[in-house]
């Protein structure tokens, strides 16, 4: 049940992080400078500098040639395996809800038996009724 | 099924069932229905399901695969409010979730369907981050999910 190797390790240490997550859903809609990506926070440069280090070693993104503005770009291997692995993990609760969902339907099946067998009880009396 | 981040100590999961909150209640707290669906990976079963369902009374849950690996996890009733809400402690055998967490199920019923809303909530910011990390709870696909869904629609447009 445990990922595989460093590299996930690394991938979700990087990702458990809402600005570096919030880094990278601004990169999926293209590269950015720093100051781009610094601007939508209540951070400095250097703390966000921080965080793209962190991104960097993770291998999540990378930066452009462009000497000047050195954009970072987002790298989407990594973050692939990362969410194939989570889709994995989602099938075993999905997997575990249908199994209640059975397990409901089995409860529902028996409680609607046991009021049908009530009601059977109830109809002839009442025909007696009528007999009389 | 839904999952969410609503702060950085929480994980939510929300999904409808088609039944009654009494049963799905019931299917919480009843040891032989606990015991058909609560199992995780395939292949793995829950020969261990112990539930002392009062308040300040103990659960313990046992999976074992068919290689005889087992794992357990064991807590404590906080608050039980049939049918529509339940508080426990929870703390696995090998903490991988950086402590003990708490786990509130709520049950909301609507023309006989059933919103279970499980929240996860971990001893703290790093605790969720840890087991983020190991990947093992249901806080993994949470944080990443509204990245997951980002990367869906910068793919498909």
């Amino acid at each position: 049940m445990k990922p595989s190797g460093y590299a996930l390790d690394t991938t979700f240490a990087a990702l458990a992080d809402p600005t570096r997550r919030a880094i990278l859903a601004r990169l999926a809609d293209g590269e950015a400078t720093v100051t781009e990506l610094a601007a939508p926070f209540a951070m400095s440069q250097p703390a966000i500098s921080k965080h793209l280090k962190v991104l960097e070693r993770a291998g999540l993104i990378t930066r452009g040639r462009e000497a000047q503005r050195r954009p970072r770009k987002l790298e989407p291997r990594p973050l692939a395996e990362a969410t194939d692995w989570i889709e994995r993990y989602r099938k075993i609760w999905e997997a575990n809800f249908k199994r209640l969902d059975a397990v409901l339907q089995e409860l529902k099946s028996k409680q609607k038996k046991a009021v049908d067998a009530l009601l059977d009880d109830v109809k002839p009396k009442s025909k007696r009724r009528k007999s009389k | 099924m839904k999952v969410t981040t609503p702060t950085d100590r929480e994980v939510v999961i929300t999904r409808l069932f088609d039944a009654p909150r009494g049963m799905v209640f019931d299917a919480h707290t009843k040891p032989d229905l606990v015991q058909r669906w609560l199992l995780g990976p395939p292949g793995w079963t829950m020969p261990v399901c112990e539930i002392d369902l009062r308040v300040g009374g103990q659960y313990r849950y046992v999976w074992e695969n068919a290689g005889g690996q087992r794992m357990g996890v064991s807590g404590t009733f906080k608050e039980i409010v049939r049918p529509s809400r339940i508080v426990i402690t929870q703390l696995f055998d090998e903490d991988w979730t950086g402590g003990e967490t708490i786990v509130i199920t709520e049950l909301a019923e609507q023309g006989g369907k059933t919103t279970l809303t499980t929240t996860v909530r971990y001893a703290s910011r790093e605790a969720r981050d840890g087991a983020l990390k190991t990947g093992m709870t249901t806080g993994m696909e949470a944080g990443y999910e509204r990245l997951e869904n980002l990367l869906k629609e910068n793919s498909n447009g």
